[in-house]
């Protein structure tokens, strides 16, 4: 059908980099040549809350928003957020998730409860899981906020836009000092992607 | 060119591309982005924050009847506060055109209701337009400049959160060549006497004869003729969720909201088997097609409460029988802790809420980051109505005697410059007995980080004189005027204690700025001392995301504490509830006071 999309579902929480993440991947999508729609809410709701950012693109997009069950590929910054928003995705649809653990006050006290491992809960739930100790990788690197850079290159591997283009929206993007770095970082993502779905075949 | 542009930031580019003069707001989510834009991109505008809506809206009249083009920008709310000079300058008319933007916020992300701003225009009988993406949002606004010059009236654009924060690739046009033309002195247009009010209205009602005209006729209302039995008429982002849904339906969309194109309605409606209104928030539509004797279906099927979404519409579309499945599948929410909005590490708000807490005052309360003390686990905050309510609550309050211990307002910097003044005012001239704690973080928080009269910039970034807080408040007659360090937990309670023991109003200023000014506090983060610490969780109940429960547990079994050196900002209030005092800045384990 002429508007049907592909469909990308961004999660973190509030000062993760969730919307860099969705602004360098939309910037790849239209230099590909795709119209492209994003969404996402800001304002009180984001103080330390969640933050979702919907990304679809096709020949031809209606709404911002991806029905429920229509994800193709869900990007988690954190693990039990990819929890939380693992019913969006489609039935063959793909989870890239930060291996990063945020436990909110709210579930230290006792009356709520941040689950105990929340990437076995996914797996139960979906085939493709593919959990990237992305903080660690974009420590080694010298900055924790290339955890962004790193789950994009991981999910490059599911989306068929050029090389190139990645590489053109980061320049674009990034401040100049931080292109070479992000560069780095994205191909370490995409490095990591190709060997899990390596051991998973 | 082509642009990935919000939906703000296409409403600022169609202010450049109209030759718009000048643009004046108040922030307020959703629509702040569009004069931040404005400041930022397209510096040949003038574009000023107002310390409210009401000043922006009547500096927008003066730049309008001064001849040239301006841009008004508020959130929904906003315009109850601009009522006053909107429903009078609906009958005077423009000379430059004018253009009001109000950003409605269906399912209240960040406000205090759902209002829905399309009865507005209709209160006023000034046209509005509502765009459906980014592109519109563009070229609506060069639209609203033709129709407000053209009909002598100013003509509102009407977004929502959804319109306004979401991206779409736009086209971008060269600005037009507009000249302005210069004040030109009309007693009987501009000066709202009685006498001149009177014929100004007969001219507001045959304005709106010639715009039912122009509604029917304008593409603004276009009818999308798929061949389909089924119509379905729809506006603004309720019609791409029903395009998501129904591609192939008939479409009467809507861009041109009032008035409504009855006749046009009318025609669509006798020419398809069954016709569904699909419109966000209330049947505004709905009513009106009703009221002309037209026989459709809406909110039958469609709910007023909060946003609508494809998957709302898809289920309210099965409903209704056109269509045979939903799409997408069930709401299936994964069971899981909340993730509630929260005060920063090292908000200086924090502190205050803990010393209200601890003193078990009434706390009437305003619009801004510190409303968020009503939630868990400070749970410290008894109103919350709209901008500047907190000071006249309280004076109600304290007046019929409504609590014993004490009626304490809490209001920001940005909100108390807004309409807290003449609260406070009301506060002196009418002797009340209550304090008024203005939280000043010295920026506008909650929107992202505004200018006002009290920074000491302007939108534009020039530096300006900057309103002091103790010498205004003195001014107004405040007697008892006090600064406090909100970091200073025991000082705080002390100084509130005395003043709400105290006769007569009393203005208690918090001196800390918002951590998240470019300027950090920067001090040293703390840590905990895990032998010291006993697992009493005063440190947790205080709210702050650095503060975490340890793995490690005490020997009753409960956690202790562990705190984020990234996260903590080093404001020392959890040491100061620390009872063992095992939590010490790092780097230097010595016990603090």
């Amino acid at each position: 059908m002429e508007n049907e999309t592909t469909n990308i579902l961004i999660v973190g929480v509030g000062g993760q980099g969730v919307l860099l993440a969705s602004e360098l991947l939309s910037e790849t999508a239209m230099r590909a040549g795709y119209n492209i729609k994003k969404s996402e809410v800001h304002g009180m709701s984001q103080r330390g809350g969640v933050v979702t950012s919907h990304i679809k693109f096709g020949k031809k997009v209606y709404s911002p928003i991806i029905p429920y069950g229509e994800v193709d590929i869900l990007i988690s910054f954190e693990q039990a957020e990819a929890l939380r928003a693992v019913d969006w995705l489609k039935k063959d649809g793909v989870v890239v998730t930060a291996k990063t653990r945020l436990v909110p006050p709210i579930a230290t006290g006792g009356k709520f409860h941040y689950p105990d491992d929340p990437i076995a809960d996914l797996k139960k739930k979906v085939k493709k899981v593919i959990a990237v100790d992305a903080e660690q990788i974009a420590l080694e690197l010298g900055d924790i906020r290339l955890v962004n850079t790193i789950l994009l290159g991981g999910i490059s591997t599911d989306l068929e836009f050029d090389h190139k283009l990645w590489e053109e929206a980061i320049r674009v993007r990034v401040k100049p000092k931080f292109v070479d770095v992000n560069l780095k970082a994205f191909a370490r993502g995409q490095e990591l992607a190709v060997a899990i779905k390596k051991a998973m075949a | 060119m082509r642009r990935f542009l919000s939906g703000n930031e296409a409403v600022a580019r169609g202010a450049y591309e109209a030759g718009v003069k000048l643009a004046v707001g108040y922030p307020g989510t959703p629509s702040t982005e569009i004069l931040e834009t404005l400041a930022e991109e397209y510096r040949s505008i003038y574009s000023e924050w107002s310390p409210n809506e009401k000043v922006a809206f009547e500096v927008g009249i003066g730049a309008s009847l001064g001849g040239a083009r301006a841009l008004v920008t508020m959130k929904h709310v906003g315009l109850n506060v601009a009522a006053d000079p909107f429903m009078t300058f609906a009958y005077t008319g423009v000379n430059g055109g004018f253009v009001l933007i109000s950003a409605d916020d269906p399912e209240m992300h960040s406000s205090q209701n759902e209002q829905d701003n399309r009865f507005y225009a209709k209160f006023a009988q000034i046209p509005f337009l509502e765009p459906s993406d980014s592109q519109e949002s563009k070229d609506f606004v060069l639209k609203a400049f033709e129709i407000s010059e053209k009909f002598d009236t100013p003509v509102m654009l009407r977004m929502t959160t959804r319109i306004s924060h979401s991206k779409g690739i736009i086209e971008e046009n060269e600005p037009v060549k507009i000249e302005s033309v210069g004040f030109k002195r009309d007693m009987q247009k501009y000066v709202m006497i009685p006498a001149n009010a009177k014929k100004r209205h007969l001219i507001v009602t045959q304005r709106l004869e010639k715009l039912q005209q122009y509604s029917e006729e304008t593409e603004l209302n276009v009818i999308e003729n798929n061949g389909s039995k089924i119509g379905i008429i729809s506006g603004g982002i309720a019609y791409q969720y029903a395009k998501d849904n129904l591609p192939d339906a008939d479409y009467l969309k809507i861009g041109f909201g009032f008035p409504l194109p009855i006749e046009k309605i009318r025609k669509f409606v006798s020419s398809h088997q069954k016709v569904l209104v699909i419109e966000e928030l209330e049947p505004y539509y709905e009513e009106i097609i009703h009221a002309a004797g037209i026989k459709i279906e809406g909110k039958k099927y469609f709910s007023r409460l909060g946003e609508l979404s494809p998957y709302k519409v898809a289920l309210g579309l099965k409903e209704a029988g056109l269509l045979d499945k939903t799409a997408g599948a069930q709401i299936a929410p994964a069971e899981l802790f909340p993730r509630p909005p929260i005060l920063c590490p090292g908000c200086p708000h924090r502190g205050a809420y803990m010393a209200l807490k601890k003193l078990g005052v009434a706390v009437t309360g305003d619009i801004g980051c510190y409303t968020l003390g009503v939630l868990p686990p400070l749970e410290y905050l008894d109103t919350c109505i709209c901008m500047g309510a907190s000071i006249g609550n309280a004076i109600g309050m304290e007046k019929v005697g409504g609590y014993q211990k004490g009626v304490v307002a809490v209001i920001g910097d940005s909100t108390f410059l807004h309409s807290g003044i003449t609260g406070l005012l009301d506060a002196v001239y009418n002797k009340s007995n209550i304090t008024v704690i203005i939280l000043d973080n010295r920026v506008t928080a909650m929107t992202g980080g505004q200018q006002h009269p009290a920074t000491g910039y302007t939108l534009m970034g020039e530096t300006t004189k900057r309103v002091n807080f103790i010498e205004l408040a003195k001014a107004l007659g405040v007697e008892s005027v006090h600064e406090v360090d909100p970091y200073d937990y025991q000082g705080l309670i002390k100084t509130i204690e005395g003043e709400i023991n105290r006769e007569g109003p009393s203005v208690i200023i918090t001196n800390r700025p918002c951590v998240l000014m470019p300027k950090r506090i920067g001090d040293r983060p703390y840590r905990v001392i895990a032998e010291d610490c006993n697992g009493c969780s005063a440190c947790f109940r205080i709210g702050c995301p650095a503060i975490a429960s340890s793995k490690e547990l005490t020997e009753h079994n409960r956690p202790k504490a562990i705190i984020d050196p990234v996260l903590c900002t080093g404001c020392s209030l959890c040491a100061q509830v620390c009872q063992p005092e095992a939590i010490v800045p790092t780097g230097e384990p010595v016990k603090v006071k």
